[in-house]
């Protein structure tokens, strides 16, 4: 039997549980997870995550990147996600970049949160 | 009427005029001989940029660099205090290549007291001289000093690790950078040291690819879906223009406008940038960076109040943009065949003060590689055809695109002067 760790965000940002699967370390796998997605997945999230996006602002400033609590992580990781997908719901109306067919820039190096 | 000034010869072309206003070829950019000739003419004869002095945060870190352009590996040390080195990475013993991980054609990094060799275990100290050989005894009057690390030249400059493989003694780094070196010393590199780093494999010859970043012709047409409908109309319209052109020998710099922060019209801005506050152009809150980058001779040069960024390309292959809100994009080009080669994109940032900050530094880094999505697969589409049998081998050039000509035509003269001191042995 497999126990799932439900993710957890701060007070007041419950309604990003079902997006849990969005708190992801490391743009190579945001991204990656946006081309697997479809326009549907992507505007419902985005659609939730952008109407909690001043909060969260509010929210991160009041912290260092290092002493994040995990929801507060959490958070974070949520609203990079949030920036990837944004390309393709404000600009693209798709998952992929347009004209850019097999091409790939991956993220080799980049802060650890 | 053009929207900002040109020079009194009534275009920046003209200002060149040894550049001259005719369709060039691209004869440079679809052959593997010619690909041979740079590798010789250009890649082992000038300074190449291949990090900073952060990547080897200790005495004893290292890493390696492979240089297809070159035709070689380089192991890159911080060998003491204030002290960098490169060497071949080859063991003097059989050829080993002497500093790899699971994948002998991959780069690797990492930190250690001595380089010890996998295949026999011939050890090297960090500069380079050989310090054991394994039963030594069995060896024929072989001297260790006779046996250090083949070395390679290594500058620094602000910080920023530059090599060189001419074979005779080259110019010094900070000379060779010229104006626009001189122009940026001093410039605040040391404080930018959050790094977002991207690689990606290019199926088109290394200078089509710069061809797209020193000219934003293109941008108004190719990036056009990631401004809004009203700012893409608009710029649809004027098109672009620089703010200025210049050349210094071998190297060039476009400043161009961009990046108001904040923006006069928020309707113009997509909604995650407006709630951000960052963008493409970077944040609109500029980082601290402990003065004006306006300063700097380089930055800027033309004072207007529109300035938004400077793209300096140090030939041959190393890209530096000075962003008005404090931060600071690199490319890197690194040819791996006649049409083919590696890029590598990184943005440098003032580290977040706290959350918030890095979340809108992750907009502008992801704004960053979005475009260059776009570029690098139009350039595949470019390469296939330029290479294809048609009977179109001549195109035109614009005043926005002086720069593509500088690249091409530095190119060519370097390969031309080389084969003249260089003529092919009388067999």
């Amino acid at each position: 039997m497999t126990v799932e760790t439900k993710i957890e965000f701060p007070d007041g940002f419950a309604a990003l549980e079902p997006f849990g699967d969005w708190a992801i370390q490391g743009e190579k796998a945001r991204f990656a997870k946006r081309i697997g997605c479809t326009m549907e997945e992507l505007q419902t999230f985005y659609d939730v995550a952008m109407g909690l996006l001043p909060a969260a602002c509010e929210y991160l400033e009041q912290y260092k990147v290092e002493d994040l609590s995990p929801e507060g992580v959490n958070l974070l990781w949520v609203c990079c996600s949030l920036v990837t997908v944004s390309f393709a719901v404000e600009c693209w109306r798709q998952p992929r970049v347009p004209d850019a067919g097999a091409s790939a820039i991956d993220a080799v190096r980049e802060p650890a949160i | 009427m053009p929207y900002f000034p040109k020079p009194a010869e009534g275009s920046w072309t003209e200002h060149y005029p040894h550049l001259r206003t005719t369709p060039t070829t691209y004869a440079d950019s679809v052959s593997p001989d010619w690909y041979e000739a740079e590798r010789d003419a250009v890649f082992r004869r000038t300074w190449l940029n291949v990090g900073r002095v952060e990547q080897l945060a200790r005495v004893g870190s290292y890493f390696t660099k492979e240089l297809d352009a070159v035709g070689t590996s380089v192991i890159v040390v911080r060998s003491g205090e204030h002290e960098y080195r490169a060497f071949h990475n080859i063991c003097r013993h059989r050829g080993n290549k002497l500093v790899w991980s699971d994948f002998p054609a991959e780069e690797t990094s990492g930190f250690c007291r001595q380089f010890q060799c996998k295949y026999h275990a011939w050890r090297y100290d960090l500069d380079g001289s050989l310090a054991f050989i394994q039963q030594e005894e069995e060896f024929f009057d072989v001297d260790k000093a006779d046996y250090p690390l083949a070395s390679v030249h290594l500058e620094v400059w602000e910080g920023w690790i530059f090599i060189n493989f001419d074979p005779a003694t080259p110019q010094p780094l900070s000379e060779y950078l010229g104006l626009f070196g001189q122009g940026l010393e001093g410039f605040p590199f040391d404080k930018m040291t959050q790094v977002h780093k991207y690689r990606a494999e290019i199926g088109a010859n290394w200078k089509l690819f710069i061809d797209a970043f020193v000219e934003f012709y293109h941008a108004p047409v190719l990036h056009v879906k990631q401004a809004t409908a009203e700012e893409s109309a608009k710029l649809n319209r004027q098109g672009y223009e620089a703010l200025h052109y210049e050349i210094d020998g071998p190297h060039a710099v476009v400043s161009s406008w961009g990046g108001m922060a904040p923006p006069t019209d928020p309707s113009i801005v997509k909604p995650i940038e407006r709630i951000l506050r960052s963008g493409l152009f970077g944040m609109w809150d500029y980082a601290d960076v402990g003065c004006d980058i306006q300063d700097f001779d380089a930055v800027n040069r033309s004072g207007m109040k529109q300035w938004g960024l400077d793209s300096f390309l140090f030939f041959p292959n190393f890209m530096i943009l000075t962003w008005k809100p404090n931060w600071l994009i690199t490319y890197h080009y690194w040819p791996t065949s006649y049409n083919t080669h590696i890029f590598e994109g990184a943005c440098y940032f003032v580290p977040p003060e706290n959350a918030l900050v890095r979340l809108r530094q992750e907009l502008a880094v992801a704004s960053f590689k979005e475009y260059g999505l776009q570029d690098g697969n139009t350039l595949e589409a470019t390469q296939r055809m330029i290479e294809s049998y048609t009977p179109v081998k001549e195109f035109p050039l614009n005043d926005q695109e002086i720069l593509i000509r500088h690249l091409h035509q530095t190119v060519q003269r370097y390969v031309e002067d080389f084969a003249a001191a260089n003529p092919p042995a009388k067999v």
